[in-house]
Parts: C-alpha cells; sequence; structure tokens
C-alpha cells in the first residue's frame, strides 16, 4: 500500500510529504536545508547534537527536525533569530567540551564542526574551555580514535551496527562523561569485531576518526562513499 | 645596594627579565637574565600520534614554524626509518633557505637596526622599526622587501606563510611549480642586491661600534653549528662541530642521533630556561654559543663563492674565532648572501620540479632525532614512541636555549661596562637589551612559552625595595 501523503508547512511553504517521514527528511525532500551534524542520510537518526532545531506553531518548545513525525497541517519555521541563538549555543558547548584545537588537527579545512561553528558566525567562543584530558587509542594498525576530537554524534556507532553490520562501536556513560567505545571498552586494535572497513572513520564528522599517517589539514573524509553505499544497498531508513 | 630589575626585555621574541644588582658605590655587582615564562609542549605532547608533532610543535613560534616543522619531520623520518625523495629534501631546503631569509632580515632590519641606526641613546619611543622607517626610508623599505622575498617562497611552496602544513613526515605535501620556480628567481637578483648593500653599509660602519663589538658579550666560549663532512656551513642537514675558544675543532660531525652525548641541560633556579652546556666539560663551564656567528666560528667554510669570501673578510677582521655577540648582526647578513646563493642553486637545477615528494611508512623505530640549523642556532627535536606510533617521550632543545648561559654572561659584561648607578640612564639599560637582542633570542621558542615581546627593568635596594623601574613595550 502506498505510503499516505500529508500536507505541512516549512517556512510558510506548503509541501507535500509522505507519512512517517521525520521533519528533516521532509524538508530535505522538498529541497529545504536544515543545518545538521549528527545526521547522516541512510543511517538512523538520534537527535544527539541538537543543531536540527526547529520551532512548531503551537508548541514553545523546540523540536529536532530530525527525529520528529510530520504531522498534517503542522507549520515548521526552520530558521529564525531564536534558532540561530539556540544552534550557535549548542555549537558552541561542543566546543567548549572537549579539546578542538583547529590549527593542529588533522581535519582541519575538512571539518563538519568547524564548518558548521562558521556557518553560525561562531569566531569566538563565550563560554570557559573545559580542557578534559582525553586518551587517544591509536592500537588500531590503521586508524586512530582521538577522544579530544569527538563530538559524541554516534555515527561511528551507527554506521558500523546498521550498514557494516559489526556493531563494534558503542556508547558508555553519560553526559560529560560519555565516551565512544570501541567493543566492551577495549583497545580498538585487540576488536575482534572490527573488520577495519574504515566507514567509521569516514562518517565521523571531525578528526575524532582518522586514517593514521596524515599530517594537519590531510584527512579528507569520503563521507559521500558511505552514503553512496547506503543507497546502493537499497538501506530504508 | 640597589638592584635593577628589566622586565620586559623589547624587541625580542617572548618574555625576558633582567635583574641587575649594584654594590653601595652604584657599581654592578651581579646580573641575571631569565625568562619567565613556560608551555610545556614536551608535555602535553605526550600520547599523541608522532606524525601530528610538526603541526603542534610549530606552534611554538610564529617567526619560524619553519624550523620546528623541518626538525619535528625530520624527527619522524627517522621515526618511520625513511630516506625521503631527493626532491623532498631539496625542496625542504628550498624552504629553510627563504626562512632563514625572512627570519635574518626580520632581527637586522626590524629589531635590531634601531639600535645602531638611531643610535643606542636614541629617543625610545622612535627607536623602533617606525623611527627606522621615518629615518632612514630606504634601507627600511629594503629590509621589508628582503623580508618579503623571504616569505614568497614560503608560500609559493607551502600555499601559507605561516604555520603551513606542507612539510610533512616523509617529506613534502606537493611539488614545485613551473611558474612558481620561475618567479622566486625573476625576483632573486633584487634579493641579492639588497642583502649585499645592507652587508657593504654595515661594514662600512663598524668602526662606529668598536666599543660594542669590545664589550658586547665579548669573551671566549666554544661555539657549535652544523657541517658537512668537509666542514662547510649546513643548515638542513650535518653533523654538529663543536669548535673551542682558541679554534680547535673539539668535536666534529656529530650525528643527530648522538647529540644528548655532548650536550647537557641545566636547570636554573630563576628561569624556566633551561641551559644546555657541553658535557665533556660540564656545567657552567661547558659554554658555547650557537646561530650565525656559531655557525661562521664552527664552520671551515660556507661553500658558496660570495658567501666565502664574505666569511674569509669576516674572520680576517676578527679571528677564527670572533667573540663578540655584536658579530651576531654581521654574521646574520653573511647567511642571508649564503642563503640567497643556495635559493639559486637549488632553483638553477630542473631536478627541484620532480613530483615524488613524499615517502611512506609507519612506525620503523621507537625513538627519532631531527636536528637542523634554524636562523637562531642548533634546533633538535627527539622523540620516543610507542610500537602504536603515541609520543611517550619529548625532548626539544631550542636555538636560543643554548646560547642562555651565554646571554648571562653577555648581560653580566654589558652591565659592568655602561652601567653606572649613580646616574642611571635609559640609554645605559638599552645597552642591556641591545646585546641580548644581538643574539636574536626566541624566548616563546626556548621555553616553547608565549608572550609578548617586551622586557622590563627594576632598580631594587639591597633589601629588595624597588628604586625604580621601566617597562619598554
Amino acid at each position: 500500500m502506498p505510503q499516505k501523503k500529508i500536507s505541512i508547512r516549512i517556512d510558510g511553504e506548503l509541501i507535500s510529504a509522505l507519512e512517517g517521514q521525520t521533519i528533516l527528511q521532509a524538508a530535505k525532500a522538498n529541497g529545504k536545508y536544515i543545518p545538521t551534524l549528527c545526521d547522516l542520510d541512510g543511517l538512523t537518526s538520534v537527535g544527539a547534537c541538537r543543531i536540527c532545531l526547529v520551532e512548531v506553531s503551537g508548541s514553545e518548545r523546540l523540536f529536532p527536525a530530525c527525529t520528529t513525525p510530520i504531522q498534517e497541517g503542522m507549520s515548521v519555521t526552520t530558521n529564525s533569530p531564536k534558532l540561530t541563538r539556540y544552534r550557535r549555543i549548542s555549537v558552541e558547548l561542543l566546543l567548549i567540551e572537549r579539546n578542538h584545537v583547529c590549527a593542529v588537527c588533522v581535519s582541519n579545512g575538512h571539518c563538519e564542526l568547524q564548518t558548521m561553528a562558521s556557518a553560525l558566525g561562531i569566531g569566538t567562543v563565550g563560554l570557559a574551555y573545559n580542557f578534559p584530558k582525553l586518551s587517544i587509542d591509536m592500537s588500531h594498525p590503521r586508524f586512530v580514535l582521538d577522544h579530544n576530537r569527538c563530538i559524541l554524534c554516534t555515527r561511528c556507532v551507527r554506521v558500523c551496527a546498521e550498514l557494516e553490520g559489526a556493531h563494534m562501536w558503542e556508547l558508555t556513560s553519560r553526559g560529560i562523561h560519555a565516551r565512544i567505545v570501541s567493543e566492551m571498552n577495549e583497545q580498538w586494535g585487540k576488536a575482534t569485531s572490527c573488520t577495519s572497513c574504515g566507514k567509521c572513520v569516514h562518517a565521523c564528522p571531525t578528526g575524532a576518526l582518522a586514517e593514521k599517517g596524515w599530517a594537519v589539514e590531510e584527512m579528507v573524509k569520503k563521507i559521500d562513499a558511505v552514503t553512496s553505499l547506503v543507497h546502493r544497498r537499497g538501506a530504508q531508513v | 645596594m640597589k638592584r635593577i630589575t628589566i622586565e620586559p626585555v623589547s624587541r625580542i621574541e617572548g618574555h625576558a627579565k633582567i635583574t641587575i644588582q649594584l654594590d653601595d658605590l652604584g657599581h654592578v655587582a651581579n646580573t641575571e637574565f631569565s625568562v619567565t615564562q613556560v608551555r610545556g609542549f614536551e608535555k602535553f605532547t605526550e600520547g599523541h600520534p608522532f606524525y601530528e608533532m610538526p603541526g603542534i610543535t610549530a606552534r611554538i613560534c610564529g617567526i619560524c614554524p619553519i624550523s620546528h616543522l623541518l626538525a619535528s619531520a625530520k624527527a619522524c623520518d627517522a621515526i618511520m626509518a625513511v630516506r625521503i625523495p631527493p626532491v623532498a629534501r631539496k625542496l625542504r631546503e628550498l624552504v629553510h633557505f627563504a626562512q632563514i631569509v625572512q627570519s635574518h632580515a626580520l632581527s637586522f632590519f626590524y629589531l635590531s637596526a634601531p639600535d645602531f641606526l638611531l643610535g643606542m641613546d636614541s629617543d625610545p619611543a622612535s627607536r623602533n622599526v617606525l623611527g627606522v622607517i621615518a629615518g632612514h626610508p630606504e634601507l627600511a623599505r629594503e629590509g621589508i622587501e628582503l623580508r618579503k622575498f623571504g616569505l614568497l617562497i614560503v608560500e609559493g611552496l607551502a600555499q601559507e606563510r605561516v604555520h603551513p602544513s606542507w612539510i610533512v613526515p616523509g617529506g613534502v605535501a606537493t611539488p614545485l611549480s613551473n611558474a612558481t620556480r620561475d618567479r622566486i628567481l625573476s625576483e632573486l637578483p633584487a634579493a641579492k642586491g639588497i642583502a649585499e648593500r645592507t652587508l657593504q653599509f654595515f661594514k662600512g660602519a663598524l668602526d662606529q661600534y668598536k666599543e660594542e663589538i669590545e664589550f658586547f658579550g665579548s669573551f671566549p666560549t666554544m661555539y657549535a653549528g652544523m657541517v658537512d663532512a668537509k666542514g662547510n656551513l649546513q643548515l638542513y642537514d650535518g653533523g654538529l662541530r663543536f669548535r673551542s675558544a682558541t679554534g680547535d675543532v673539539v668535536e666534529d660531525y656529530v650525528p643527530a642521533e648522538e647529540y644528548s652525548n655532548y650536550i647537557g641541560e641545566a636547570s636554573l633556579r630563576e628561569s624556566y630556561l633551561k641551559a644546555p652546556f657541553f658535557k665533556p666539560i660540564g656545567y657552567p663551564g661547558g659554554v658555547y654559543r650557537v646561530g650565525p656567528l656559531g655557525r661562521l666560528n664552527a664552520a671551515s667554510q660556507c661553500g658558496t663563492p660570495k658567501a666565502d669570501a664574505e666569511f674569509r673578510e669576516f674572520h680576517q677582521r676578527f679571528g677564527t674565532v670572533a667573540h663578540s655577540a655584536f658579530l651576531y648582526h654581521y654574521a646574520r647578513l653573511i647567511e642571508i648572501v649564503h642563503a640567497l646563493e643556495k635559493i639559486e642553486t637549488l632553483l638553477d637545477d630542473t631536478r627541484i620540479l620532480e613530483t615524488h615528494t613524499r615517502a611512506t611508512a609507519g612506525v620503523n623505530a621507537l625513538e627519532g632525532v631531527g636536528m637542523i640549523e634554524a636562523p637562531r642556532g642548533t634546533l633538535i627535536h627527539h622523540y620516543k614512541v610507542s610500537e602504536e606510533g603515541a609520543i611517550t617521550w619529548a625532548n626539544l632543545i631550542v636555538a636560543t636555549g643554548h646560547n642562555n648561559l651565554a646571554i648571562g654572561r653577555s648581560v653580566q659584561q654589558v652591565s659592568e661596562h655602561f652601567i653606572d648607578g649613580t646616574k642611571l640612564t635609559e640609554g645605559m639599560l638599552n645597552r642591556v637589551s641591545a646585546v641580548v637582542r644581538a643574539y636574536d633570542p626566541c624566548l616563546s621558542c626556548s621555553t616553547h612559552a608565549s608572550g609578548l615581546l617586551a622586557m622590563q627593568i627594576r632598580l631594587l635596594d639591597a633589601n629588595g625595595g624597588v628604586l625604580d623601574e621601566l617597562m619598554t613595550d
């Protein structure tokens, strides 16, 4: 049975979308841009980064577009001074939480967090930096995990579980103590379930996961290779 | 009894303090040169991938990031145990010579020229590069042009002037284009002209600085600098030569990985800057100096015709071993001439355009040392890594560090000669700062410390009370 079509408004424009779609999917299908960081085409949405927050008429609270299903007659605002303020705060909180030192990062110039900060006009950060002491896991022969650069978007967790089928990555602890862990908190190089496919590395929006050996600015992620693989395999989310 | 403190010292890179203790008659009793900030690069890089070290350690300094990039990349080459492609070596040398030109031009024209051109006793408000531009516009313009030429090469090769990511473990990221080579060659004659005119001008003015030459850090020490197997001056690669104060070669062609057999590092009570010393003699007797003067004293010749002619004249004037720190300025100008000749030789060889610029490898050795001659002297990066490639230990010995003991002694000598505590003038204290500037110290590098370019002088009585204070900025 074909999916039911329903009508919603995005930024005042009446659009037609399929029932069950999220606001983000409906927006994308109709050429409307909503900024995201943790979302990756073809993977389950988790609403981790809070960058895609939108306003929905009739509600005071903001909704993450990537996990909120559309409803008939819904009217969504994707851009407003309030949303920009919230998005900026979300990105600033990511920047202060760990040690994002762009100047010496392998992903400098190719980083989605950096691009987002720039797009939101974040030249300086007003909040105090946390400067945590974090480890770097270099135990894998080809790849490296630098917790300093991780924003806990969980793209690696999802791409490994949903696309590669290995489910090697997981998230441990809560709040500011949350960390990406490999295979029951084992060193990555000792993880028997890792297939060394590298999908997590290329899905990672920052320099947190990288190929070994690249100098500053050299780690260019092949994100399209990951998303096109999803579509070629016919995955449906 | 009084004590004078100069803090911060101006027109140097980084933060320094000088304390001068006077006796009851106003004569200099004792002096101390100390560096007042610490940054801790050796510690906080622990755990990071070794191949990220060039990018991280380059941030030690914005004046000569190329030096740190090169020394660090060489240490990484050693950890990878690779022989980098021949063109990569040539391109690294090229960018290094360019950096020598721009850094030496900065030191001579921007930082130290105000002292010789405007006078040690001139008004401190205009005793700066703007004063030079007003008083000697042609010389100032040429200084700016020369520095620009060095930066043109850096930018042409590495796409960025400061902190490029082009120098990488295993070689360099991209080859040299024909267009960039032609552009550099087209601007080279003008740069050579400036270098020669400046050198002639400086030589012609040497007679005016007899007192400075005699009392500016003029005392016998050892000297160190990199040379090749024939004793030619080497800036990118080679072995370290130590020459005694009387001219004997004490140690020759010491390879990078053996530096710690010859160089010890002492910690000083009042300074964040360690004091390297020549181990066979020990601390504090094993004082040696590095940098332009150290190199020209250590080497047997430069290995390029014009620089060699200047090298011979220099030693004819001041002996086989020239001991005055004031002559650092002279040596710096000779090195600019040498660097420009080397740039021309490198670019005239069409192999400089070869495109295989990078070797790749993982961890093949658990330890690596990179040594180069940075503009201010011998720079050593020494890393130890885990089998996975994480830094477990790092030691950096930076040019200014080697000179620490000699700078301290120079401050003492200048203070004793020029300072009269009963009628203290700004010009007297400026001479103390000027002798520090002669070494072109990079204190941000040497302590791997941050800060403004400034120095402070304080005069204290016998009980430590502040009698007078002078701030420069």
